[in-house]
């Protein structure tokens, strides 16, 4: 069985009002230099599937490919 | 001043071309500035003098409409249009389209055009207290357009719910006309005291201009392949275009923040930032006052590094605000954006000089006569040829085909009309919404019209005034037949209105057609704001704000012609409303209008045969015009006790629907001479089903004919079966398992529907 790990966040470019949210309010609970915050999806995903299977389940459903990058990782048993 | 010569005279006019000016524009930009314009200018005006901010292939024709009458307070040309609504309240509303938006990315496409349209209401002083949503896709057997739907519907009830403003009414439509593009139309509505109207008017030179809200990114930039080939591009992968992702929860604090600064009388103008960003905002506000902006893009607070002078200017980032505060108030007017949360930027001033100078530090990247940008678009007159298929349809003749005339076909024909997507319970949609945020919404989505009590819940200051809210177009009529068609839609949305027991005051419209440029599309457009032109002047109903858009089509071929109609109706007292459903054992019911055999672009014509086709309903303005008032005046006087039109699928769908709301029968027999599927599914309009306690019965008859409108007395409301002469019978449990289930069925896929309209 193969376990990933995948990393959905927003595209560079594409506003995250989560992120920006929380960058504000650090700043605003006084943790200064924070110079950016981008908040996203973290899935672990396990079974006999291939990559390739993955990376089209992602484009799929996963992660919304018109807005959204992801990053897919192979985890080392 | 010298302006930055960043183009060569060479690459310019090729520039303008990638951005959609036609050449001769580019010519007219030459000609206004005397020199070649800049990057920045370029882009400015390309989307100022787009279709969508100069309406330059629409305008002409927009001048048509009605847009004063008694209520009107502000008509077209601000953010929205505002009437009055007695007592010294005012309500502002506007419909504005996101079509193209949505059909990229539904939920954030769906969830902007709730956003921008919010902003426009609460940038004239309104406090947003509703929402309506006008949509149409395509069939939902395609996998799409389920994604399409579903996504679009959780947009507007993300934003809307999280924002606080609730959503209590709208359309859904399923045609295969709409596949390609989908169509969302979002209606906003405010309430506040006539003396707080504000106007988008920039004025006083030494004013200074600030920014509020959210940073600027590169949002809604589209991407120009010719500035991609030039080395001042570094990255092409910057200039993709890309999706705007809403907040609704800074959006809350900008309508709290800029009603604050509003009612403190801090500002001199306000202006949201929309379609072409802060260009569109800014020149309008300043060519509105005659004054000139100068403006400095490196105080703008920016998202990503890096944005060029003309990104800045033009990007649509969303939950900004433009706004014009005197030297002495700023300080005050920056403490109560601080207060809640929000950015405020100054970025400039307002000037004398009539022009819009764009500096990017001490660069001088644009400098133009403001009001060229707002007033100078060419306007253009489009060919029209009328399309050869209209007349066609109307020839058509729904007796050619065999028709169901059993009792038993004909109930399995009422079954699959209630089934029909087009037909069925919306519950699956609203039941997604808050439509009661606030508490004053009096009658909830489901129902003809929307019924809103009018006051301030948070200063306590309530009234018995109302407003009753309704959005209509059936795109099929205006296929048929554009001039009817358009008419037809205001008759609606007036008659749900007036079911709810409004007065008809003002609407607002969102226009949706194909490319202008093709004369058969443009024929069609015309044609639709002539007839609803005409019926606007008939009774008396202004427009007073709207939004035009063109270039919607599916591969290749236009969408249905779709001039949505949101109407606002006053009631003088909330307590004289009505509601569409059948209300108790033995009620007197009473059909006002009458029907025709009328059967051309019908749901029966769509749902038993696959035919779109047919003369559309005839419109008597004037008949239309007496059945409403009739109707008004009996809920006013307490006479009648349930009000619903027959709109698609007939009186028996009317029926049908009073029924499964009341959760009580109804035995009815029609006294018409029609065929039977004409008389139970025929579409003829001017017509409303009420009812009246059996010792009113003749008292409603006698103001009908006093009045002077047709009727007739077709049965008594009662038994748990909705029986119509021999024609047909059914139990309630029937007709609510075919009414209620689809629309969810449809959107998990568990049915197809072709096996709908197979029956």
């Amino acid at each position: 069985m193969a376990r990933y790990e995948i990393f959905v966040t927003y595209k560079t470019g594409i506003f995250d009002p989560p992120g920006a949210t929380a960058e504000r309010a650090l700043a605003n609970l006084g943790h200064e230099g924070v110079e950016s915050v981008r908040i996203g999806k973290y899935i672990q995903l396990a079974g006999d599937v291939s990559f390739e299977a993955v990376t089209e389940m992602c484009e799929k459903l996963l992660a919304n490919p018109v807005i959204e990058d992801f990053r897919i990782e192979t985890v080392e048993e | 001043m010298t302006v930055v010569a960043d183009l060569s005279p060479e690459l310019a006019p090729k520039l303008a071309v990638e951005l959609g000016l036609k050449p001769s524009e580019y010519d007219h930009v030459v000609e206004i500035l005397g020199r070649t314009p800049t990057i920045t200018e370029l882009y400015m005006y390309s989307l100022m003098w787009s279709e969508h901010c100069s309406y330059k292939h629409s305008r002409k024709a927009l001048r048509m409409f009605p847009t004063e009458g008694p209520h009107v307070l502000q008509g077209p040309g601000e953010n929205a249009g505002v009437i009055g609504v007695g007592d010294g309240w005012a309500v502002a509303f506007k419909m504005e389209s996101h079509n193209h938006p949505s059909a990229i990315e539904p939920y954030q496409g769906a969830a902007t055009g709730v956003g921008g349209i919010i902003r426009d209401i609460f940038t004239m002083g309104a406090r947003p207290i509703a929402s309506l949503d006008s949509l149409r896709f395509g069939t939902l057997d395609k996998a799409r357009q389920r994604y399409l739907f579903e996504g679009a519907v959780a947009g507007i009830g993300g934003y809307g719910n999280c924002i606080g403003v609730p959503t209590v009414g709208g359309e859904v439509y399923f045609e295969e006309a709409y596949e390609g593009n989908c169509l969302i139309n979002a209606m906003s509505i405010g309430l506040m005291r006539e003396e707080d109207l504000m106007r988008a008017v920039a004025a006083g030179p030494g004013n200074l201009v600030l920014l509020i809200g959210s940073t600027t990114g590169r949002d809604g930039i589209g991407g120009a392949s010719v500035l991609a080939s030039q080395e001042f591009d570094e990255r092409a992968e910057d200039k993709r275009p890309s999706v705007q992702v809403g907040d609704p929860f800074e959006e809350k604090l900008l309508i709290e923040a800029c009603l604050e600064l509003l009612r403190g009388d801090l500002l001199v103008a306000l202006g949201d930032l929309g379609a072409a960003g802060l260009t569109s905002s800014a020149s309008e506000m300043a060519s509105r006052g005659g004054v000139g902006l100068d403006i400095d893009v490196t105080k703008v607070p920016q998202r990503e590094p890096n944005m060029k002078p003309f990104e800045i200017m033009v990007s649509e980032s969303q939950e900004r605000m433009l706004a014009v505060v005197e030297p002495d108030k700023l300080d005050a007017a920056m403490a109560v954006c601080a207060k809640w949360g929000l950015r405020s930027t100054v970025i400039g001033q307002v000037t004398d000089t009539g022009r819009f100078v764009v500096r990017e530090g001490e660069t001088v990247v644009a400098d133009m006569p403001a009001a060229t940008l707002a007033h100078d678009a060419p306007i253009y007159d489009p060919a029209m040829e009328r399309p050869a298929y209209l007349d066609e349809v109307a020839a058509f003749d729904p007796h050619t085909l065999s028709h169901p005339e059993s009792p038993e076909a004909l109930a399995e024909t009422l079954l699959g009309l209630l089934a029909s997507p087009n037909i069925c319970s919306r519950r699956w949609i609203w039941e997604q919404y808050d439509h009661q945020v606030m508490t004053n919404t009096v009658v909830l989505p489901g129902g003809d019209a929307a019924v809103l009590r009018i006051g301030d819940t948070g200063r306590g200051e309530m009234t018995d005034r109302a407003i009753a809210v309704s959005s209509d177009c059936n795109g099929r009529y205006c296929y048929l037949d554009p001039y009817t068609g358009a008419q037809i839609a205001l008759a609606e949305a007036a008659r749900n209105v007036t079911c709810a027991g409004g007065e008809p005051a003002a609407i607002t419209d969102c226009l949706n057609f194909g490319n202008p440029e093709k004369p058969e599309v443009f024929y069609t457009f015309y044609e639709a704001i002539r007839g609803l032109s005409d019926a606007c002047k008939a009774w008396t109903i202004p427009v007073i704000s709207g939004n035009v858009s063109f270039y919607n089509e599916s591969f290749g071929n236009p969408i249905y012609p779709t001039p949505t109609v949101g109407l606002v109706g006053v009631l003088d007292h909330v307590d004289q409303h009505c509601t569409m459903d059948f209300k108790d054992e033995g009620d007197v019911i009473v059909l006002v209008g009458e029907s025709y055999d009328e059967l051309g672009g019908s749901e029966y014509l769509k749902v038993e045969h696959g035919l779109v086709t047919g003369a559309v309903p005839s419109l008597d303005l004037e008949l239309e015009a007496a059945v409403q008032a009739a109707v008004r005046d009996g809920i006013r006087s307490g006479l009648i006790k349930s009000a619903h039109d027959c709109s698609e699928g007939g009186i028996a769908v009317a029926l049908a629907e009073s029924c499964i709301a009341g959760d009580i029968g109804a035995d009815v027999h029609l006294h018409d001479e029609l065929p039977a599927v004409s008389s139970l599914f025929g579409e003829s309009q001017s017509r409303i089903v009420v009812t009246c306690a059996e010792d009113d019965a003749d008292a409603l008859v006698e103001s009908l004919i006093a009045a002077g409108v047709p009727y007739s007395v077709i049965g008594t409301v009662g038994g748990d079966r909705l029986a119509i002469c021999e024609r047909l019978s059914v139990s309630l449990d029937d007709l609510r398992d075919a009414y209620e289930p689809t629309l969810e069925a449809l959107v998990h896929g568990e049915l197809q529907s072709e096996e709908l309209h197979e029956g």
